[in-house]
C-alpha cells in the first residue's frame, strides 16, 4: 500500500546513496532569469552541455516591468539579467519564452496552461512556489541555484525523502470563500514551519470540488507552511483541464497517459507520517495581520494578545505588529488601505480575474486606492480581453498591466511605498516583500476586490 | 552572533531588489540589508551585525530560520559575510540544502540549548561556541553544555572531503540512461 507521493517518488529513483540522499530523475525543469545565471555559468566553467535540453523551459517573469514591455527594460541591471537568460537559452539550445512572446508569463502559470505540467511528473524550478504544479498530482518543488545546475547537468537532483502528511478538507465551502482562504486558514492553524520536512497530499470533499486553478492556489501556498510541496490526486477535473493543451499527449499517447494517470492515487489504508483534518464550514474569508503567512485570521477577527503567544515567539510577534502598525487585540475590519494587488502565481489566473471583476462590476474603485491588476501570463490577459472583463474593469476605474511577478516580490518598479497598506492576493507578507517598509495584508481575490472598491478592509 | 528572532525569512536575509546579479559574489554586503541599514544606507546601531561587541563565524538564530523563497542568494549572503555555521532549533528545508551546497553548516539544536545560547550571549557578549563537524557536536563554551547534531553521511563527506554533487551525479550517467530506457511511463 502506497501513498500517491510514494508512487511518484519510487517511479523516479535512479539510485540511492547509502546513508544519503536519493538521485531522483526530473521530468520537467522550469527556469527564470533570477535563479539561473550562476547555474549556467557553472556549466560553462565545467565545459558541460545541458543533459536533456528538451526537458527545460525558460521564461522571464521575476525581474521585468509590467508596463511598456515592448520597449527595452529601463533598469540596466535588470535588462542585463533578462538578456543573460536569452543568451543562455541560445547557447545551450533551450526553449525560451521571452518578453512579448505569446507564451510568456509567470513560470507557474505557463507550465500548466501550456500542458507542460502533467500528473505523475517530477517538476522542479529555482522558485519555492513550484509546489503549484502539485495540483496535477505531480511531485513539484522549489530548488536552489546549485540544484538548478545539477538538473541542467544531469537531469537529476539529490534529495532526501521527505515525510508524508495528508491534509483533509471535509465539508462544503461557505459563500465567498476560495482556495486562498482555505490555504491561509490552514497555515494559520499549522504555522509557517508546521509542515517543514513533509510533502503534503490534499484530500477530502472540498478539495475534490475545487477547480484546477483553485487547486493550484492551494498547492502554491504549501511552501508557506514549510512543506517541500503539496499535491492533489489527479481526477476527471485534472484530465479535462489538460486535454488539448499544446504540450499534452495526443491521440494514442493520450490514451496511454490517461491509463497511467488513473493509477495515481493513494491506496486505501496507506500510512502517512501525519494526518490533519479541517472542517471547511469553519473557514471564513481570511486576511493576514502580521509579517508571515501564518499570521492570519478571519476578516472579522481580532489580532491575538501578547499573552496568547509562546514565550520564544514574543519578540518576533511584537516586532511584526510594530512593523505593520497594528496593536494586539485590534480588529482590522474597516481599516483604510492604500494599495490592492491582484496577480502572482498564487492568484493571477483567469478565475481570479473573473471573481474580482464580478465583484467590482457596476461599482467604482475607491479614490484612495492604487490598484495593480497583473495577469499571470499573456494567455490569461488575452482571455480577460476575450471575455470582455477588461471593459468591465475599465468602467470600474481599473487598468490591466502586462504579465509578470510584479508586486509579489517587487523586484521591478511595482513597489508599495514605505508605511502604506496593500491588500495583496500574492503569497508572502514578509517585511519589505512588496517594497522597503511596505505593509502587506494577504487575502483572496474577493477580499481584494472589496478593499479596492471600499477603500478599506470589508467583507466581500 | 546572536539573532533571537523566529521565522527569519529569506526576504530579510537578502531582499529581492538585490537579486539582480548574475554572479555569486558581493551578497554579503547586503545581508539583512533592511535590518542593518537605514534608508540612507547608514548602519543602524541597534542591529546586532552593527554592534562591535559581537563578532564571529557562527550565526545563532531563532527557530524556523530561512523560511520563504528558494533563493540561494540567502546562502551566498551568509557565506559572503563570513559565517561558516548557522545554529537554530529549526531550519526551512530549501535553505538548509542551499546552505550545505555552499559549504555553510546548518546546526539544529534543541529549543532548550538554543535558549541557553541566547542567555549566554546576553550575559557575556564574548561567549563562544565550538562546532565539530567530524564528531557532530556543538559546545556552549560558556556553560560547558554540549549537544550532538544530525547531518547525513553524504553531505558530511561533501563538506569534509570537498566532494562535488555534479561529479557524483554524472558518475552515474549509465544509471541515468538505463533509467530513461526502462521506466514504466516516460514523459
Amino acid at each position: 500500500m502506497k501513498t500517491l507521493f510514494d508512487k511518484i517518488w519510487d517511479a523516479h529513483v535512479v539510485t540511492t546513496v547509502q546513508d544519503g540522499p536519493t538521485q531522483l530523475y526530473i521530468d520537467r525543469h522550469l527556469c527564470h532569469e533570477v535563479t539561473s545565471p550562476q547555474a549556467f555559468a557553472g556549466l560553462r566553467a565545467r565545459g558541460l552541455k545541458v543533459f536533456r535540453p528538451e526537458r527545460t523551459t525558460l521564461t522571464a517573469d521575476h525581474n521585468i516591468p509590467t508596463m511598456g514591455q515592448d520597449k527595452p527594460i529601463r533598469d540596466q541591471v535588470s535588462r542585463f539579467q533578462v538578456d543573460t537568460l536569452a543568451k543562455n537559452a541560445e547557447e545551450f539550445g533551450l526553449i525560451y519564452y521571452g518578453l512579448n512572446n505569446p507564451k510568456n508569463g509567470i513560470v507557474h502559470v505557463i507550465g500548466p496552461e501550456n500542458g507542460y505540467t502533467q500528473p505523475g511528473m517530477t517538476i522542479v524550478c529555482g522558485d519555492s512556489h513550484t509546489s503549484t504544479h502539485g495540483a496535477f498530482g505531480a511531485i513539484a518543488f522549489g530548488i536552489g541555484t546549485s540544484e538548478v545546475e545539477m538538473v541542467l547537468a544531469s537531469q537529476c537532483i539529490l534529495q532526501t525523502r521527505p515525510k508524508t502528511m495528508r491534509i483533509n478538507f471535509e465539508g462544503k465551502l461557505n459563500a465567498h470563500v476560495s482556495a486562498k482562504d482555505m490555504a491561509l486558514y490552514m497555515i494559520s492553524q499549522l504555522t509557517t514551519g508546521g509542515a517543514t520536512g513533509y510533502f503534503v497530499e490534499y484530500a477530502g470533499e472540498a478539495v475534490r470540488n475545487l477547480t484546477m486553478e483553485q487547486r493550484m492556489t492551494l498547492c502554491n501556498l504549501s511552501i508557506e507552511m514549510g512543506a517541500r510541496g503539496g499535491l492533489v490526486a489527479p481526477d476527471e477535473t485534472t484530465f479535462n483541464y489538460i486535454k488539448g493543451r499544446e504540450f499534452a499527449p495526443k491521440g494514442e499517447q493520450w490514451d496511454k497517459a490517461l491509463a497511467y494517470w488513473q493509477t495515481l492515487k493513494t491506496d486505501e489504508g496507506a500510512a502517512f507520517d501525519k494526518e490533519v483534518t479541517f472542517d471547511v464550514s469553519q473557514i471564513k474569508p481570511m486576511i493576514t495581520y502580521g509579517t508571515n503567512p501564518g499570521m492570519g485570521m478571519p476578516i472579522d477577527g481580532t489580532i491575538p494578545q501578547l499573552e496568547d503567544i509562546d514565550e520564544s515567539g514574543k519578540i518576533s510577534f511584537e516586532k511584526s505588529l510594530k512593523y505593520m502598525g497594528f496593536a494586539p487585540g485590534e480588529k482590522l475590519e474597516g481599516k483604510q488601505i492604500d494599495y490592492v494587488f491582484l496577480g502572482s502565481c498564487t492568484n493571477g489566473r483567469i478565475e481570479d480575474f473573473r471573481l474580482f471583476t464580478e465583484y467590482v462590476k457596476g461599482k467604482k474603485k475607491a479614490d484612495n486606492v492604487t490598484a495593480w491588476l497583473v495577469p499571470g501570463s499573456w494567455k490569461v490577459r488575452k482571455q480577460i480581453e476575450e471575455e470582455g472583463l477588461d471593459k468591465i474593469l475599465e468602467e470600474a476605474g481599473f487598468a490591466l498591466r502586462q504579465p509578470g511577478c510584479s508586486a509579489c516580490l517587487a523586484m521591478n518598479d511595482d513597489k508599495v511605498p514605505a508605511g502604506k497598506y496593500a491588500v495583496s492576493t500574492s503569497n508572502r507578507n514578509f517585511e519589505g516583500r512588496q517594497g522597503p517598509g511596505a505593509r502587506t495584508i494577504l487575502a483572496g481575490p474577493l477580499v481584494a476586490a472589496a478593499a479596492a472598491v471600499n477603500g478599506k478592509i470589508t467583507k466581500p | 552572533m546572536p539573532l533571537p528572532i523566529e521565522n527569519v525569512d529569506t526576504d530579510q536575509i537578502i531582499p529581492a531588489r538585490f537579486l539582480k546579479a548574475t554572479t555569486r559574489e558581493g551578497f554579503g554586503d547586503n545581508l539583512f540589508a533592511d535590518w542593518r541599514y537605514d534608508k540612507e544606507g547608514n548602519p543602524k546601531a541597534d542591529f546586532v551585525l552593527n554592534n562591535p561587541v559581537y563578532s564571529g563565524q557562527v550565526l545563532v538564530a531563532g527557530k524556523n530560520f530561512g523560511s520563504g523563497s528558494s533563493r540561494e542568494h540567502a546562502a551566498w549572503a551568509i557565506g559572503g559575510y563570513g559565517f561558516k555555521v548557522v545554529v537554530s532549533s529549526f531550519f526551512a528545508d530549501i535553505f538548509r540544502n542551499n546552505a550545505l551546497n555552499n559549504g555553510i553548516l546548518p546546526v539544529v539544536v534543541s529549543d532548550a540549548f538554543l535558549s541557553e545560547l541566547f542567555a549566554s550571549s546576553d550575559k557575556n557578549s564574548q561567549a563562544t561556541v565550538t562546532v565539530n563537524l567530524e564528531t557532530q557536536t556543538i559546545v556552549n563554551n560558556e556553560t560547558g553544555h554540549s549537544e550532538s547534531f544530525e547531518i547525513n553521511a553524504y553531505k558530511k563527506a561533501c563538506l569534509l572531503e570537498g566532494l562535488d554533487d555534479i561529479d557524483f551525479l554524472l558518475s552515474n550517467k549509465d544509471k541515468i540512461e538505463a533509467f530513461e530506457q526502462q521506466r514504466a511511463y516516460a514523459y
